[in-house]
């Protein structure tokens, strides 16, 4: 035993191990990752394990650090937007909205009845289409292949949509202070119209194959559960707060755009579980669905952005807006010295957030059920590390 | 407690006919739910019956992939590198920058470089000369595809439409210097 202890190689500063136990067992440590399948990215955790329970989990950042807030501090306003694509890919029109608010709360530009339609429509699309990603991965994630093939069928619908707007599949670059960047295509509307009547047939189709399914649900009631105090003192946001029951949606708190127009419900969990998260996302869906057909059902004529300006130039001060991502509140500060270039951008991002619950909810568990926990907190890397 | 102080701008028990405006009415009620409920309330017990009742439901989503299999006009699988003939981009697809040239082989670029100055990344540059009567064209419009996002400012900065997205999208290459394209045939006149 004693040979043992001192053969063994010392442990980097940080990281620390409980005594061997006298049946010669002990703790030790696991890297999961940064290439690791199912953390979605280059996120690389620290676990450390008894047998097969997990004691620790600590998450190591910074493997996609691009400095993309230093490099906003040398790129004008509008320049900055197309940054913030390549943070939370799966949200970026959402993202750019979140810039392109804090730009037009500075500079008091307004934004015409059709580019407000234009910004709600192609936020809801784009929730429902990182929703999708999830929900195959999620599949994925828990042995289900299939379901991956499932979400990237109904996902490449809206990717194509996205292609005919804009003309890119992932980092979309759209919005503009005051509006959009381009107006629809000619028989957009008509093309969202029919996606939604095949959403809803898919999102049953969805609650057939996983919802309902008794292993997935055997393996989600219970595990990882956050309670609601935690939630918010964590400062988890989106679907992962929601589902531990902290009941606030940015969309429907602090409106912007113009969704305080539309009637949908905030879905809300209580158990704080895996499975929660899982059908607060499903739920999600079918009120983003909600919210589109109220949208193309009144889609107004008309401009699709307000006059451009050749330079945005804006004043001193410190300027916040505040959207609602398909994972959580994605906050964009903007401090100004009057001059095209911020002075300091800082972005509030919801995957930081709920990556620090990560170690509660994991603690006591099995390390199957931390590929569980990771998958239903749907992080994205890039937007965690930025 | 607050209602026993006594507010400082308390308004009088009788107050004169039209005094002060009328209060801006109470937001309308929410009239339909803000907030659903989507929780699974508690582990159901176990039983035979629901036992079953699970497995039968794991039939069906077997089901699911069987009516796939029965009707296989409904899958969207499309080969990509043996399609290449029939494939088309939607029109606004942003591919990698191309400078359009008519028939006499000339582009409309006055080498204004809002363009160069409207890239994040520095990817264009513009060189430019003189022609025969000394004033400033363009003289070779460097674009460098390694360091490009595809973010679009430069065609929207752009007032001749000189530049636009192209639609090609293959643009993987073995050494780096392919990557660093002179986009114009001609210089400017």
């Amino acid at each position: 035993m004693e040979a043992l202890k001192t053969s063994a190689p010392a442990l980097p500063p940080g990281f620390s191990l409980r005594e061997t136990r006298a049946d010669g067992s002990q703790e030790y440590f696991l890297n999961m990752g940064p290439q690791h399948p199912s953390t979605h990215g280059v996120l690389k955790l620290v676990v450390r394990l008894d047998g097969e329970t997990v004691v620790e989990v600590v998450p190591h950042l910074g493997f996609i650090h691009r400095a993309i807030e230093k490099m906003g501090e040398n790129e004008t306003f509008v320049q900055y937007i197309h940054l913030t694509d390549r943070m939370d890919y799966l949200s970026s029109h959402i993202n750019n909205l979140g810039v392109c608010m804090a730009i037009e709360k500075a500079m008091g530009i307004g934004v015409p009845e059709r580019g407000e339609y234009i910004r709600v429509l192609v936020s809801e699309l784009q929730r429902i289409q990182s929703h999708l990603l999830w929900w195959g991965a999620f599949g994925m994630d828990l042995g289900a292949v299939s379901a991956f093939l499932y979400g990237f069928k109904e996902r490449e619908k809206i990717t194509q949509l996205f292609e005919e707007l804009c003309g890119a599949r992932l980092t979309m670059n759209f919005f503009r202070p005051g509006g959009s960047n381009a107006d629809v295509p000619e028989g957009f509307i008509g093309k969202v119209k029919e996606l939604l009547e095949e959403m809803k047939f898919s999102l049953d189709e969805f609650d057939t194959l996983i919802s309902k399914n008794m292993i997935i649900r055997e393996r989600c009631f219970g595990v990882g559960r956050l309670s609601r105090e935690r939630a918010a003192n964590y400062g988890c946001s989106g679907p992962v707060g929601r589902a531990s029951g902290v009941d606030f949606d940015v969309r429907r708190d602090d409106p912007y755009s113009i969704y305080d127009r539309f009637k949908f419900e905030v879905p809300l969990g209580s158990n704080g579980d895996c499975l929660d998260r899982y059908l607060v996302r499903i739920a999600e869906m079918r009120q983003s669905v909600r919210i589109l057909e109220q949208v193309v059902a009144a889609f107004p004529e008309g401009q699709y952005r307000s006059k451009e300006k050749a330079s945005y130039k804006v004043p001193a001060g410190s300027y916040f807006s505040a959207v609602e991502t398909a994972r959580g509140m994605f906050g964009t500060y903007f401090v100004s010295d009057n001059s095209f270039k911020p002075y300091r951008v800082k972005s509030r991002s919801p995957n930081f957030s709920n990556l620090s619950a990560l170690n509660e909810m994991a603690q006591g568990g099995k390390i199957a059920d931390l590929v569980a926990i990771l998958s239903t907190l749907d992080l994205i890397i890039p937007d965690i590390d930025r | 407690m607050s209602e026993e102080t006594p507010k400082p701008d308390a308004t009088p028990e009788v107050k004169p006919a039209e005094a002060k405006p009328a209060a801006p009415p109470p937001p309308p009620p929410v009239t339909y739910p803000r907030s659903a409920g989507v929780t699974m309330a508690a582990a159901p017990k176990a039983s035979l019956s629901r036992f079953l009742g699970d497995a039968f439901g794991l039939f069906k989503g077997m089901n699911v992939t069987m009516r796939y299999f029965r009707k296989p006009s409904r899958i969207v699988t499309r080969e990509y590198p043996e399609n290449r003939g029939t494939l088309k981009m939607s029109e606004r697809f942003r591919g990698q920058v191309v400078m359009p040239h008519d028939e006499k082989n000339e582009h409309t670029c006055t080498a204004c470089t809002l363009c160069e100055k409207a890239c994040p990344n520095g990817s264009i540059s513009i060189l430019t000369t003189k022609n025969l009567a000394s004033k400033r064209v363009l003289g070779a419009f460097v674009y460098r595809l390694s360091s490009c996002t595809l973010c679009n400012l430069c065609i929207e900065a752009c007032p001749f439409d000189a530049i636009r997205m192209g639609h090609g999208f293959e643009m993987a290459t073995f050494t780096r210097d392919p990557l660093d394209l002179i986009l114009n045939k001609t210089e400017g006149r």
